[in-house]
């Protein structure tokens, strides 16, 4: 079978919110279902596979493709489940789009979620590190994201208050996104004054916890026209998990050859290069991306070619990156206003697709048609899916 | 809220606890050894970039091949980047919360190549920066059990020493 | 289905410890076997997909471990939790969409370092089952009960597997528990949960497994001997096990039917040589032979009993010794997956069944077989 085209046709997700004890895991993976179901027209008999991802430990169930059956619509259907940590949720993706472009399957419904009221986030956080030599010391995503901040802002002389920049925007967007979790009008004064979890990292920089799911429908080229919305064709993707301990990530230039965030800029070349973009910041319309932290913003913006090695605090202190500007950066209000970590990469991925499909709504980027969603997770990995509103000449992968 | 309602039943899983006993290797065994018996770092060569590793493993991932060759790496070393842990949190080795504020570091030992990570005895930001020179402090000889925690923490110098 | 060949495989031993390695070790050692076996160097690996699973080893994100181990350094790579099976049903898709012409798969298992009771307890629902205590074991002596009822299967007929496997197994190099038993022996072994007595379950194991996929044409330039993926699909039943009628295998059914119409089968008895099918339990072997659709139903301790299944018998089952000669969790399907391929390859050595054309790997996820996934593999394109 030949390969084939692949697009987002349906888009689900449940209101992301700090702790949802009315629903159980099932339910609340059901939500995300129906909705991505209904939104595509569809219903659980057109589905020809299932994919599901989140983090065992964070709701501390274990073979939770099979736990989640009642939910997750795979009674008597192939489901497989996926786990990169906080990439899961564009590993999902990534792993739907293989289910459709191996020719394999037409209808493939992706899932992605996270309770993270259910258990210490802080806690399973450290589990994913080495026994020996990571978990004696390591302190969780906060301190180890404060490791990375610290460092960006020696070799840049980046500040506090830019990183405040990113927090900001991104909890500007999410007033304009009825799923987000925190509607705060956040101002520069009040992340600055906010308490420091871990230098240099505050309250205000940190994305917060959350539960939620988000459900998507990748369709085959050859069925696309079925569905109401007009498709998001996925043009690229394309991942890098390059380290094993956290204390590999932090790499300096002598040791991996003039690079920064390695995994980042090496998945960047791969997936520039498949649909050929040469200046991300005025070919993408917008993006959305896995941006745990505030300093991520200015960081990974320099990695993702958007503008040179420590340009980031001036990309965003310009407002290119703001809704209305160049180029959106989370429209959605982004992982800084909702967090639940297994959905958090698919969410990404879904808020693309709306704006390419012209269904955002208040926070709707005009006219766009090309679009990054980018995962992160693990040792500093990076996962990227370029979507567009044209079909592709050819499948690229 | 919906947090606040008093007719939602939440599930404790209580007491239990998932016990493992993790394997250090042939390689991180000696390494710990190392440390516990004579207070000396280890790592492991890449036969063919020549990168010494700390933590030691067993495969340079870049090179894709196997590593044998432990040499003696130095208990100095400097800082690459640091933070200062202020909010509390509970560590999953312990079940207890780890008390705040503490000071955790990559650090750079010199002889090496890669970074390991460890405590720093200084919690103020000021008096930290990134290049500071470092020296590993050791628990006692009666305490010292095999494990990355006989390093009690790593010691600033005087940087004019 | 475009063609996909089997280029490498390779496995650690399986051994109830060890001790000297941690699992990304034994990541490396499988992986450097599979290249070796393909004669490929790691750089003509596309990608690559790893299997892992968090509660068995103990760690979130247990795949972080083995990323210099699998050989993934600046390459595309994913993980699947779960079996192998369904691991290398990623990978071989990833090749299928044709945006990778070779996929490195691996997988790994440390049960010594873990408590299996307690972390296959957390595969039951946390609100309604898990305090109950249930766990792998206690919940395949209820699916065996009601197999064993319903057809009026015997525990005999259950041990007869038991033999059967054990003594293969002292023919494969990688095997953990080669054990020379008779039926008499396993019955007299103590019940663990009535009717499963020790020796009709298989023993907690450590090993790692990696196989190499290519694309057809890929395939042709890295072996003389590609073994062709000919079908394969899974299927998942329901979960709670009071909604499922556990003496069914409608998913396993479903999957093998797929399975078979991608690779053109239409008499599974006849025209499949070998069978490797995920035996954790003895009495598993017996259903999973019904819902592969080598003999009616409640008639796999008869098919069992007339030696057809054994060595020397038509159809060979698990010459390798199974899962109950060592269960690396979700290795283990992996591994039947490996050894479908050296049989086809006529490279199975001492276990090596004679005339290997078509051979059927059988891997599943979740308690009681849940959820299943059918391979079927050929020397022929």
């Amino acid at each position: 079978m030949a390969k084939k085209r692949v697009a987002v046709t349906g888009v689900g997700m449940t209101k992301q919110r700090s702790s949802r004890p009315d629903v159980t895991g099932i339910e609340l993976i059901n939500e995300a279902v129906r909705a991505a179901l209904d939104d595509a027209g569809i219903t659980r008999k057109d589905v020809d596979a299932i994919v599901i991802g989140n983090m065992d430990h964070f709701e501390g169930i274990n073979y939770v493709d099979t736990w989640s059956v009642d939910g997750n619509g795979a009674l008597m259907k192939p489901i497989m489940k996926v786990c990169t940590g906080g990439t899961t949720g564009t590993t999902v993706a990534m792993a739907a789009y293989y289910h459709v472009a191996s020719g394999l399957f037409d209808k493939v419904l992706a899932i992605a979620w996270e309770k993270n009221s259910e258990s210490d986030t802080t806690g399973a956080i450290i589990t994913a590190f080495d026994p020996f030599w990571d978990r004696p010391c390591f302190a969780g995503a906060v301190a180890g994201l404060a490791l990375e901040a610290t460092q960006y802002m020696a070799e840049t002389g980046a500040t506090e208050e830019d990183a405040a920049y990113v927090a900001v925007r991104d909890r500007k967007h999410a007033l304009l996104n009825p799923y987000a979790h925190l509607h705060i009008n956040l101002t520069i004064e009040m992340v600055m004054e906010s308490p420091y979890l871990s230098w240099p990292v505050k309250m205000g920089d940190m994305c917060p916890r959350t539960d939620g799911a988000c459900a998507l429908i990748f369709a085959s080229e050859d069925v696309v026209d079925e569905f109401p919305h007009r498709p998001a064709w996925i043009l690229a993707v394309a991942d890098r998990h390059l380290w094993a301990y956290t204390s590999d990530p932090y790499v300096n230039q002598k040791m991996v050859g003039g690079t920064w965030f390695p995994a980042m800029e090496k998945a960047t070349e791969e997936i520039y290069s498949k649909v050929g973009i040469t200046d991300p910041l005025n070919q993408f319309d917008l993006a959305e991306l896995y941006l745990p932290y505030s300093f991520a913003g200015l960081r990974y913006m320099e990695s993702l070619g958007f503008c040179d090695r420590g340009g980031g605090p001036e990309l965003v202190r310009s407002g290119a990156t703001d809704l209305g500007g160049k180029c959106p950066v989370n429209p959605s209000g982004g992982v800084l206003s909702s967090n639940a970590i297994g959905a958090t990469g698919l969410l990404r991925v879904a808020e693309c697709a709306l704006q390419l499909q012209g269904r955002a709504g208040e926070r709707q980027v005009p006219n766009a048609r090309l679009a990054l969603a980018t995962g992160f997770g693990g040792c500093f990995w990076s996962d990227e899916l370029i979507l567009g509103v044209d079909k592709p000449e050819k499948p690229r992968g | 809220m919906a947090e606040k309602r008093k007719d939602l039943i939440k599930i404790s899983s209580g007491e239990a606890e998932q016990p493992f006993r993790w394997s250090a290797g042939a390689d991180g065994s000696k390494f710990l050894t190392e440390i516990r018996d004579h207070k000396r770092f280890m790592g492991i060569k890449c036969p063919k970039c020549g990168k010494v590793y700390v933590p030691i493993r067993r495969v340079c991932g870049p090179c894709y091949v196997e590593m044998e060759e432990l040499v003696p790496v130095s208990d100095e070393g400097s800082i690459v980047t640091y933070t200062v842990v202020q909010f509390g949190f509970v560590d999953p080795s312990t079940g207890k919360q780890k008390p705040v504020p503490y000071c955790y570091a990559v650090i750079h030992l010199d002889g090496s190549d890669s970074y390991i990570l460890h405590f720093v005895d200084e919690t103020d930001p000021e008096k930290l920066k990134i290049g500071a020179r470092v020296k590993a402090v050791f628990e006692d000889d009666d305490k010292r059990t095999g494990s990355l925690l006989d390093i009690k923490h790593f010691a600033l110098l005087d940087q004019t020493g | 289905m475009e063609p996909v060949a089997i280029v490498g495989v390779g496995m650690t031993e399986i051994m109830d410890n060890h001790l000297a390695s941690n699992y990304a070790d034994l990541v490396f050692e499988a992986s450097q076997k599979a290249l070796a076996d393909a004669g490929m160097t790691i750089d003509q690996v596309d990608n690559v997909i790893t299997i892992s699973n968090d509660f068995f080893d103990g760690r979130t994100i247990s795949s972080m471990a083995v990323m210099d181990a699998c050989g993934s350094y600046d390459k595309n790579v994913s993980t699947v939790e779960g079996d192998g099976t369904f691991g290398a049903f990623y990978a071989l898709m990833r090749v299928l969409s044709g945006s990778y012409e070779t996929c490195l798969v691996c997988a790994h298992h440390k049960g010594s370092e873990g408590v299996m009771s307690l972390i296959t307890n957390a595969m039951f629902d946390p609100i309604y089952e898990r305090s109950l205590g249930i766990d792998a074991i206690t919940s395949a002596a209820l699916q065996a009960r009601v197999y064993m009822e319903r057809y009026g299967v015997s525990e005999e007929e259950c041990a007869l597997v038991s033999v059967k496997n054990h003594g293969n197994a002292f023919k494969n190099q990688v095997a953990q528990l080669p054990l020379k038993l008779t039926v008499e022996e396993v019955m007299a072994s103590p019940y663990i949960s009535d009717p499963l007595k020790l020796l009709d379950c298989s023993p907690v194991s450590d090993g790692a497994s990696a196989l190499i996929l290519a694309s057809k044409s890929r395939a042709r330039q890295i072996t003389e001997k590609p073994v062709w993926v000919k079908g394969v699909a899974h299927c998942c039943d329901a979960f709670h096990l009071g909604d499922r009628d556990l003496s069914s295998t409608r998913a396993l059914e479903e999957a093998a039917r797929k399975a078979y119409a991608m690779a053109g089968i239409s008499d599974p008895g006849r025209e499949i040589d070998v069978v490797e099918l995920y035996d954790a339990f003895s009495y598993m072997e017996l259903m999973w032979l019904e819902g592969l659709g080598f003999c009616e139903r409640g008639e796999g301790g008869k098919l069992t009993s007339s030696g057809e299944t054994a060595m020397d018998g038509r159809l060979p089952v698990n010459p390798s010794g199974g899962c109950l000669s060592g269960n690396p969790v979700v290795v283990a399907g992996l591994n039947r997956i490996i050894e479908c391929a050296l049989q086809v390859r006529g490279d199975a050595g001492e276990h090596q069944v004679e005339g290997v054309r078509t051979a059927i790997a059988h891997g599943i996820n979740g308690p009681c077989g849940q959820s299943h996934c059918v391979w079927i593999m050929g020397g022929e394109a």
